[in-house]
């Protein structure tokens, strides 16, 4: 009776996953603990920190099989979602119904402040490449300083899956970082009178434009870039949802229940990619650092862009609007207006600052496309 | 008179004076809601409230009247 308890409660040791737990795997519970305790206590990010957190807490237990290729539950939901490029692009469908395009088309000239910030992703992968990185991994690094998740999460899975996880927390973490890394460099870059200047209010934006733009710029920019045509053709659909104003069943599905839905799995299957193998690497430093350097440099460039084309233009442009070029929606806006309020506060740039940042959005998309084309 | 303009294209959010009400320049008189902020109007002049021409939870455009003072 004794010997056989005792073997049975062996067998149960084994069985359980207790024995298998590993030290690395308990770093990674707590880093998913912290997630938990941003997201829930500081509402850091939650609709995608809380499945990333419980994503990456239960891919880090042994015996589970859930990331077993072929087999496991979090596998499908990565490969099928992710991997095979389809959760990025839905969730760009819904970007789109809930994209007003009208300030960007009211003031084309500041769509040149969402191209330039792309320097810094730009900047930032040929640092990384120089400093010795790959350029599939480089691209997927500098891609971050567009502040744009869904964009982010689409180059790693095509170019550098195993960065995946980390490139998307980056991403998230600066985007929700925006109103800390953002003002410190656009007050520096600024001078208080070029803070204070107001903007000449754009013209009116008429409903016919808004329903022409998305597919014109659906035929122009796929044709531009090719590559981009998953996430640009999803954006642009969305938006003609919205403009088009005879599918409100479809826009409010796109922007409500669908990218509910896929943000479900988006957020367990980026968590799930980060195992402790793939995570707990001296390169996510610097995936980290590289980063942060490229968001910052892209705040700066758009701020340059501005200032540079102040020097040729009569009607004067507010330079912080610059740094609404990153594609944090509406967030980098947000902080534009909150910079431009400190120096006059019946200065309202708001609106303004949501063209250059929805331009910011399309840039992203741009690069991400050259991107594919350029390291595939 | 002095009219209150919308400085940008949003939604009223809390008008925080009523007809009649003696204003300061810079007083608070109207929080408008765009992008999911808050941005407060400031009263462009002294004097009293004569005519107020949006309701809370109305969209406005930039430039639309808000308000008007006898100053």
């Amino acid at each position: 009776m004794g010997p056989d308890l005792l073997q049975s409660l062996k067998g149960v040791a084994e069985f359980s996953g207790f024995a298998s737990v590993t030290w690395q795997m308990g770093v990674m519970w707590m880093l998913a603990f912290l997630f938990f305790y941003l997201a829930i206590a500081k509402k850091f990010e939650p609709l995608l920190l809380l499945p990333i957190a419980f994503g990456m807490m239960v891919a880090n237990l042994p015996h589970t099989g859930l990331m077993e290729p072929g087999l496991g539950l979090l596998w499908r939901f990565y490969e099928y979602g992710i991997k095979s490029e389809v959760i990025p692009p839905l969730i760009f469908l819904g970007l789109g119904a809930l994209t007003d395009f009208g300030p960007m088309l009211s003031q084309p000239r500041l769509i040149f402040l969402g191209a330039g910030a792309q320097v810094g992703v730009f900047l930032t992968f040929i640092g990384a490449s120089l400093m010795g990185v790959n350029l599939q991994e480089a691209a997927t690094i500098g891609i971050i300083g567009g502040a744009d998740g869904p964009t982010t999460i689409f180059l790693a899975a095509k170019l550098a899956p195993h960065l995946l996880g980390t490139v998307a927390v980056a991403a998230y973490s600066y985007m929700a970082l925006v109103p800390l890394i953002q003002p410190p460099i656009m007050r520096l870059m600024t001078t208080e009178d070029e803070r204070k200047i107001r903007m000449k209010p754009g013209r009116k934006v008429h409903q016919l434009e808004k329903i022409i733009f998305p597919i014109a710029a659906g035929l122009i920019l796929i044709l531009l870039v090719p590559a981009s045509a998953p996430l640009m053709a999803m954006f642009m659909l969305g938006n003609l949802f919205r403009e088009s104003k005879v599918v409100e069943r479809l826009k409010a599905a796109s922007q409500n229940e669908l990218m509910n839905i896929v943000t479900i799995f988006l957020g367990i299957s980026v968590g799930a990619t980060m195992s402790a193998e793939n995570f707990l690497q001296p390169k996510v430093i610097f995936v980290f650092f590289l980063g942060l350097a490229a968001f910052s440099v892209s705040t700066a460039s758009g701020i340059i862009i501005a200032k540079c084309m102040n020097l040729f233009s009569k009607d004067k442009i507010n330079p912080l609007l610059g740094a609404a070029g990153v594609s944090a929606v509406p967030m980098a806006a947000r902080v534009v207006h909150k910079v431009g309020a400190e120096a006059d506060k019946r200065n309202y740039l708001l609106m303004y600052a949501m063209g250059p940042n929805i331009a910011g959005v399309l840039g992203t998309l741009i690069a991400a496309g050259v991107f594919v084309t350029l390291c595939k | 008179m002095e009219k209150l303009l919308a400085p940008m294209a949003g939604n009223i959010w809390k008008i925080e004076c009523k007809e009649g009400d003696s204003v300061n320049v810079d007083d608070v008189l109207i929080i408008m809601e765009a992008m999911k902020m808050e941005a407060e109007v400031y009263s462009p002049a002294t004097g009293v409230i004569a005519k107020i021409t949006v309701k809370e939870g109305q969209d406005v455009e930039e430039g639309q009247a808000l308000l008007e003072i006898d100053s």
